[in-house]
């Protein structure tokens, strides 16, 4: 299938801010609309929509291009959810508690992230760790809940929700709250011999945590996201 | 098979869809968009070297310091490691090592072998190297591990004169080259490694980076073979077709977006 792109076509004014020439509604924006580029090695295909738990795979290199799930819209509200509520408790309740010789001190998320504080250079670490740590992973859960709740419910999405999941994709890696959970467990059996150490409530919540984000990650699929946000 | 920019297309790495040579934005995700980033390359080096340079302070500089009753310890990572094997817990010991030095060092190397893998040629399968950069994504933010073990004890272990814990210098210069090399992985273009296999026709070359698409003379006639070319995507998996969508198609919402 051969189209004709004609330069009229394409120097049309932009139809919405920030969108390019070419999303006017041509014949061959909706031949390129059928088409999906692999983001890993750029080999493009025909789309095919998969099912439910159906995989499309790129064919060069294996990348998962496609894995929607059975309404993954309101299991992964759910599942943000219980990460922002965990994240706000988990802050507040003391993860670890040591003592030795009658002297006790307990910790919490935000006093380990800002434990450099006390020394000057160190000072801005804090805040990045505080960020990483806490911030980070809440403001996810702010921006998919964002996303996802009005297309969950059938509606258009909200203002900014495009800018939304593209700045929720931009933080994915720089949210760690599950790596500071086997920090937590590291750190245990280093001051175990110096002192006697125990659980505290925030432990348990960062430890479930870690199993929450595992889920999250195994539900989002980008395309269908991309797909019902529209264009 | 033949990648977008064979086609004389522009993919979008955030949302999948392919537009004309030469676009800028993305139409559908309006993400800044590129057939190929020259920089990609440069950004690697440059963030690879910084992330290398504050490898090194961070390796020498103490990254705990240990008061107890009897007595003041300052410790790298490395010996930090090693002292706690020889107390016994060569389990911890080695999650240490491996998520502070093998990982690190790992990193650097892999991903140095990656750009000149795209420059010079590899020997390595394109498929191979692919699974080398997913690795070396995923397993970056994971040397972090050790900055926040720091964190934590030094928050923890404030017991007065009896035993207290400050953190060192290193855990600076060690978080900052974490950052770096994860940008610097982040950084490179893992569609470079595939375009060796197939280099560009020269003419479809040219089209790649035709500028805005405004200066073009109105009458010029684009012929791209738009889906000429592409294959059918394979979806793999059991069928649950009668199963909802995971949401409903934009077309045919109850009302229009926003």
């Amino acid at each position: 299938m051969t189209s004709d792109v004609t330069l009229s076509d394409l120097s049309q004014p932009a139809t919405r801010a920030g969108a390019s020439a070419h999303a006017s509604p041509t014949r061959s924006a909706a031949d390129l609309a059928a088409l999906i580029a692999c983001p890993r090695c750029d080999a493009v295909f025909r789309m095919v929509e998969p099912a439910n738990n159906q995989r499309a795979i790129c064919n060069r290199c294996h990348h998962v291009l496609v894995a929607p799930r059975l309404r993954a819209g309101k299991r992964i509200i759910a599942v943000q959810l219980a990460i922002l509520i965990l994240l706000v408790a988990a802050s507040a309740y003391p993860f670890l508690s040591i003592s030795t010789k009658g002297l006790k001190h307990s910790s919490s998320i935000l006093d380990a992230a800002l434990a450099f504080t006390s020394d000057g250079a160190l000072a801005a670490l804090s805040f990045v760790l505080a960020g990483l740590i806490v911030f980070i992973p809440a403001a996810r859960a702010i921006l998919s809940i964002y996303v996802l709740a009005p297309l969950t419910l059938d509606r258009g999405p909200f203002r900014g929700a495009a800018f939304a999941f593209r700045l929720s994709e931009h933080l994915r890696p720089w949210s760690m709250a599950e790596i500071f959970a086997i920090g937590c467990a590291v750190a245990l059996i280093k001051v175990a011999d110096l002192a006697t150490v125990s659980f505290g409530p925030a432990f348990w919540m960062f430890s479930l945590l870690v199993l929450l984000v595992v889920v999250q990650e195994n539900l989002a699929c980008r395309y269908s996201i991309w797909k019902a946000l529209g264009a | 098979m033949k990648s977008a920019r064979q086609m004389g297309l522009v993919a979008c790495q955030y949302c999948t869809r392919v537009w004309p040579g030469g676009t800028r934005v993305c139409g559908h995700c309006g993400h800044h968009i590129a057939s190929r980033d020259p920089m990609s390359l440069q950004k690697v080096w440059g963030l690879w070297t910084v992330g290398m340079m504050c490898y090194i302070p961070a390796n020498i500089y103490p990254m705990l310091d240990t008061h107890t009753l009897v007595s003041d310890q300052k410790n790298t990572i490395v010996g930090g490691a090693l002292e706690l094997g020889q107390h016994g817990s060569w389990g911890i010991a080695i999650v240490i090592l491996v998520a502070s030095v093998l990982i690190p060092v790992g990193k650097f190397i892999v991903i140095a072998a990656l750009a000149f893998g795209v420059t010079s040629g590899s020997r390595l399968k394109p498929h191979t190297r692919q699974v080398l950069h997913e690795v070396v994504e995923y397993v970056g933010r994971w040397s972090m591990i050790d900055v926040f073990v720091v964190a934590i004890l030094s928050s923890l272990v404030q017991l007065g004169t009896i035993a207290s814990i400050q953190p060192g210098r290193a855990a600076l210069f060690f978080a900052l080259s974490v950052f770096f090399t994860m940008l610097s992985a982040q950084a490179f273009d893992s569609r470079l490694i595939w375009d060796a296999e197939v280099p560009p026709p020269e003419d479809l070359r040219a089209s790649d980076d035709f500028g805005p698409v405004s200066q073009i003379t109105p009458d010029t006639t684009f012929d791209f073979p738009f889906s000429a070319g592409a294959e059918t995507l394979t979806v793999a998996g059991p069928d649950d077709r009668r199963a909802d969508p995971p949401f409903t198609d934009p077309q045919t919402r109850k009302d229009s977006p926003t």
